[in-house]
């Protein structure tokens, strides 16, 4: 892992010392909210619905046991014993006081973190394969790049006000699993002839305008990475749209423009500052690389699987890992009913302690709002499961349909028009009641409370966006999303549904997979790709079925 | 010739500065955080000086406006969801305005 030097942590100190000085002029009158207002946004502190939040950055979604402890302490001193994951890999806290985030910020020093650029017109957090490092897919580790992209990116004096904010998300395997076609730069790590690079994919993007993120290079030397990051954000800042903040985004921008002209535009910027990057770039990217060294890896022998319990969670939440004899394993943080991505300061501490004792010490947060143990012997997973399971974290569940993406809805966000968690909750609810998921298997359902899609509702494979109909909680439902590197936006399946409905049409979607698929080996991806969105659709609407019979 | 929409009843509300809080302009001219003690505004300029007023107390609140309420003989009561979830709390957790409503999070 990356470990601050001491730039960074006189950086750091040098930052919470001016924003402690900003919100105390805030609260002496000295700043009005309006001057305030970008202040704190910088610094990653939002005014909800009831409440300040707090967004910290998780870089790359990697944390070590300590800094998960310190994450756990400012759910406990500051916020009301519980933090949220999120689908950026961060944790928001929702109950801050304005006085109290100083000393939040203070504490997260300690450990390394920090809340700068989780908002605002900037480059955001860099989020990375949460299996990084340890899939046994993977071309080579992708969290170098992603530590080189932050610090690159933070505090850049170009970039700090963008038309827009700016995501880039970094994978190293080709099965993609950090969303990287619906970022504003994804890049998805190849090799050439035995040389390691990069495709990178610009203008991906969800929101009210989704779009697919389009190849702008298919092979990128790594060596001309950051130069060619600093290209495309470069043209963007200059040509993307200020006007209009629905268009403000690269996605818009490059839609607007062409790819051809975009990626012109690109090259040619790339031309001319390429030759300022006289290789201090790739020097500090091979001291980084040199921290992100492997553990010192243990043999294990496989532990027998005992009871059905342990074996169901095995299947479901524990991936091959690249060495044979460990495993990654994901810690469910969405037992049925509960809020997804939610977990106290408690769970905290016991997944630092877990990781402590059967993991090297690190873990990882994923865009679904799990936790990852990503090295863990495969003599303890009895031991790990047993651990979990007494604290409500041992959930077979991950890739089935009650492993539910939700924003965090109206229930806090001051954006939302419709409330996502208890949609999640019910529906998990629903599924724990009718004991069929670990038959249907593989399903992914992704829930937005507004148009903005923080829950990822356009890839998933059945979509749910909340929305306000003439003063009514209305949901849309849409279909055959598909987040991975066969990206796809899902079909609006027909009208909307009330709040009481929602759960019910998303009960008789799945039953009616299970009645139509070809056998059990066939995802509901996989029918539905092969009959279509028709018979699901009679499913929703079975009344204009019958009428149309 | 567009006809103007009558003015239906509002209260003032903000978030707390501090706190960030929920709160509610009353009839003495006090932030309190329950819906129930906010002042029912029934005529627009007595509403648009309130709002006025309110809004000059930057020392105090953010985000000052006016919301539908609809007036019930047990005081205001939210005209749209919106504004009940800001004077209920969240519905997942028995934190802020929904404590002692709901239980807490499982640990």
């Amino acid at each position: 892992m990356y470990h601050y030097n001491d730039f960074d942590r006189a950086f750091l100190a040098e930052r919470n010392a001016q924003f402690r000085a900003q919100v105390e002029r805030r609260l002496d009158g000295s700043l009005t909210e309006d001057e305030f207002k970008p202040l704190r946004l910088m610094n990653g502190v939002y005014l909800q619905l009831h409440a300040y939040m707090l967004r910290v950055a998780i870089p790359y979604g990697t944390l070590s046991s300590m800094q998960m402890r310190a994450l756990a302490d400012l759910a406990e001193r500051w916020d009301k014993g519980y933090g949220h994951f999120t689908t950026r890999q961060n944790i928001q806290y929702n109950w801050p006081r304005l006085a109290d985030i100083p000393d939040m910020l203070d504490h997260l020093e300690t450990v390394g973190l920090h809340a700068i650029q989780t908002s605002g017109n900037t480059i955001r957090n860099v989020t990375a394969d949460h299996f990084a490092g340890a899939a046994a897919d993977e071309i080579a580790d992708p969290r170098p790049v992603a530590e080189l992209l932050r610090q690159w990116s933070t505090d850049h004096p170009e970039f700090q006000f963008l038309p827009r904010k700016f995501k880039i998300a970094v994978t190293g395997s080709p099965n993609d699993r950090a969303v990287t076609r619906a970022h504003d730069i994804g890049l998805v790590m190849t090799e050439r002839d035995g040389e390691q690079g990069f495709e990178v994919i610009v203008g991906g993007g969800l929101g009210r305008t989704p779009m697919i993120g389009k190849t702008i290079r298919a092979f990128l030397p790594k060596a001309d990475l950051l130069p060619y990051a600093e290209a495309i954000v470069s043209v963007y800042n200059r040509m993307g749209r200020r006007d209009n903040k629905y268009k403000a985004r690269i996605k818009i921008t490059v839609y607007e423009n062409g790819l051809d002209q975009f990626a012109a535009a690109v090259e040619e910027r790339f031309a001319e500052i390429r030759p300022a990057f006289t290789g201090v770039d790739q020097a500090m990217l091979a001291g980084i690389e040199a921290q992100f060294a492997p553990p010192a890896f243990r043999a294990a022998d496989p532990a027998p699987v005992l009871d059905d319990a342990l074996a169901a969670w095995i299947r479901t939440n524990v991936a091959d890992h690249k060495r044979s004899d460990h495993a990654i394993v994901t810690i469910s943080l969405k037992k049925h009913g509960e809020t997804p991505g939610d977990a106290s300061a408690d769970q905290m501490r016991l997944m630092a302690d877990l990781a402590d004792a059967h993991a090297y010490g690190e873990l990882r947060i994923s865009h679904e709002q799990n936790v990852i143990l990503p090295h863990v012997p495969r003599d303890a997973l009895p031991a790990l499961h047993a651990a979990l399971a007494g604290a409500g974290l041992g959930t077979a569940n991950v890739g089935l349909a009650s492993d539910i993406i939700a924003c965090p809805g109206m229930d806090y966000c001051a954006l939302a028009t419709a409330r996502s968690i208890p949609v999640a909750q019910g529906i998990a609810t629903r599924l724990d009641e009718l004991k069929i998921e670990h038959d249907v298997g593989h399903l992914k359902i992704k829930i937005s409370g507004c148009i903005n899609a923080c829950g990822h509702h356009h890839v998933g494979h059945i979509g749910i966006l909340g929305l306000d109909r003439a003063g009514v909680e209305n949901y849309q439902i849409t279909l055959g999303g598909d987040g991975t590197e066969t990206m796809a936006v899902g079909e609006r399946a027909g009208p909307g549904f009330a709040y009481d409905g929602i759960v019910p049409a998303v009960e008789r979607l799945i039953l009616a997979y299970l009645d139509l698929r070809a056998n059990a080996d066939e995802t509901f991806l996989g029918t539905y790709h092969r009959l279509g969105v028709a018979p699901f659709k009679a499913a929703l609407y079975p009344q204009e079925a019958a009428d149309a019979a | 010739m567009s006809r103007r929409r009558p003015f239906t009843p509002k209260v003032v509300t903000a978030n707390h500065l501090i706190e960030g809080d929920v709160v509610y302009l009353s009839d003495a001219d006090e932030w309190v955080r329950d819906l129930a003690q906010a002042a029912i505004l029934t005529d627009e300029a007595d509403a648009e000086a309130r709002l006025i007023d309110a809004s000059a107390q930057t020392g105090t609140v953010v985000g000052v406006y006016l919301a539908d309420v609809i007036d019930t003989p047990n005081g205001p009561r939210p005209q749209h969801f919106r504004e009940a979830f800001r004077a209920g709390g969240p519905t997942n957790y028995d934190h802020g305005k929904a404590h002692g409503q709901r239980p807490g999070p499982e640990v």
